[in-house]
């Protein structure tokens, strides 16, 4: 366990390190590559203007997860109980990740103008697959034994989903919205790249444009700290609402 | 004589095969019967057409004389895997039943599982979760959720086959002395010769493809002991080898 957490950790710093020399003693412009420690100055010194663009972004972000959650359940659910709508759906959820979000969002600008709605779809978009694939293929993989016997103590097709296979399916179900919630942050700055007043994506190009590349990583920085901040609330969620997945026998 | 449970002229084919043709079979009000064949003979496919599970391809299932169909509240099943919901507390697992059924029912079984909590060996377990428990104290858990249907009989295949031999032997043991206390007209699928001899009152010897009623055994005795079921290796013997002497008859 202690190793788990030293190698990744003795190796990030390592590789931080030798960054950090190389910026230094081969004298690399900062409009090329900036030193960590400019990079750490810089978001601390750009702390506040982050933070409120932070904001904008953890908001579209926070709306896209939760529509691509609850329209991916529903999805998922609708695909289990009528197997031909899975076969006739399915290969269209596959083809719809074959296209790159980056194309697909200037024409969501097109439709949806330059509001909030084309950067929350923007994330719906990268969200919703994993969390439909694992879902259904949670509920698809449920005990058939236990579904025969809630069904012999004459439970409805209701009750069949209710009482086992949407709880048997939530782990699955958790496992991709850890994912979804990965990707979303970068969903919301891709939607903001292209059309936006506000939020780190735009920020990020506002910087970028003026060569300030210590601000850019800055930038970076807290989009990461923001997807594992997403993906350590879904771990959270899951840790609450499973507490059986704690009490095993000793 | 009219009888709690008939089966009569059942009939059930899967994949082109036979499993069952033409099989009657009676079981009498509060009777323990054990349906004793080798594994894949229909055992566990009978107690799914009773439970309803599966449709006969012919003939009917009585029960006190009225044909059933489908799934039937006559019936509470009790598969070998406990199969108790790993999401659910052992409470909410034995009230399976009731929860399935409304407000009311569930009270009902909630008051009936508390009283019965101890007698299970169970008290102080409530709150648990299946995880938390024994493979014997899983499958007594998932004994009193099929009792607390409101089922007249139990329908019981292989209960205790996926436990070790001495949780078994316990279970068994437990049975023995559970028995009266459950009051209930039952059905054991099982292919263990020693738990047939030792819970049943009827033994009932499933063979062949299709398979049939080979044979039936009556065991009078009403003090079941471990004693008494040692001292039972004659007929041990002889249920072995009519099973052996077939099988081996059937795969020449």
């Amino acid at each position: 366990m202690k190793q788990k957490f030293l190698l990744p950790t003795a190796l990030m710093v390592g590789l931080v390190a030798v960054w950090e020399l190389y910026v230094r003693l081969g004298g690399v412009p900062l409009y090329i590559l900036p030193a960590p420690s400019k990079v750490v100055a810089s978001l601390f010194e750009e702390s506040a203007t982050l933070a409120s663009h932070a904001v904008v972004t953890v908001g579209e972000t926070l709306l896209g997860l939760g529509i691509a959650a609850v329209a991916g359940i529903l999805l998922a659910i609708l695909m289990d109980a009528c197997p031909p709508f899975k076969t006739a759906i399915y290969p269209l959820l596959v083809v719809s990740q074959t296209i790159p979000v980056i194309v697909l969002a200037p024409i969501f600008i097109i439709y949806l103008g330059f509001g909030l709605a084309p950067k929350v779809l923007t994330v719906v978009l990268m969200c919703f697959f994993p969390i439909v694939v694992s879902f259904a293929d949670g509920m698809e993989q449920v005990d058939k034994k236990q579904i025969d016997l809630v069904r012999s103590f004459g439970a409805t097709r209701l009750q069949e989903y209710t009482f086992v296979k949407l709880p048997a399916a939530a782990p699955t179900l958790f496992s991709g919205l850890k994912v979804a919630a990965t990707y979303s942050i970068s969903g919301a700055v891709v939607g903001e790249w292209l059309a936006s007043d506000r939020g780190l994506g735009y920020y990020m190009l506002r910087v970028k444009n003026g060569y300030m590349l210590d601000k850019v990583f800055a930038c970076v920085l807290v989009v990461v700290l923001l997807s594992l901040l997403m993906n350590g609330l879904v771990k959270l969620a899951q840790h609450l609402c499973m507490p059986y997945e704690r009490k095993k026998r000793s | 004589m009219s009888f709690k449970l008939q089966t009569k002229g059942l009939s059930f084919a899967y994949e082109g095969k036979q499993i069952f043709r033409d099989l009657d079979l009676s079981v009498e009000e509060g009777e323990f019967v054990s349906l004793l064949g080798p594994s894949g003979c229909g055992k566990s496919t009978l107690l799914n057409i009773l439970t309803g599970i599966l449709p006969a391809d012919g003939g009917c299932v009585m029960v006190d004389g009225q044909e059933v169909q489908g799934l039937s509240p006559h019936f509470a099943y009790m598969p070998q895997q406990d199969l108790l919901l790993p999401w659910r507390t052992i409470l909410d697992n034995v009230c399976l039943y009731g929860r399935l059924h409304g407000k009311e029912a569930t009270e009902k079984a909630r008051e009936r599982a508390l009283a019965s909590m101890e007698l299970f060996g169970l008290k102080g377990y409530e709150s648990s979760y299946p995880s938390e428990l024994s493979g014997g104290m899983r499958q007594r858990a998932a004994f009193l959720r099929t009792a607390l249907c409101e089922a007249d009989i139990l329908l019981l295949d292989e209960p205790f086959g996926a436990l070790d031999v001495i949780t078994r032997g316990d279970m068994q043991d437990w049975l023995v002395g559970m028995r009266e206390a459950l009051g209930r007209t039952t059905l054991l699928v099982t292919h263990d010769i020693e738990e047939a001899i030792y819970l049943s009152d009827r033994i009932l010897i499933l063979q062949g493809s299709p398979a049939g009623i080979a044979r039936e055994i009556r065991l009078e005795e009403k003090q079941r002991s471990r004693e008494w079921l040692f001292a039972q290796r004659p007929l041990y013997s002889e249920i072995y080898y009519l099973l052996k002497g077939r099988e081996d008859s059937h795969v020449d």
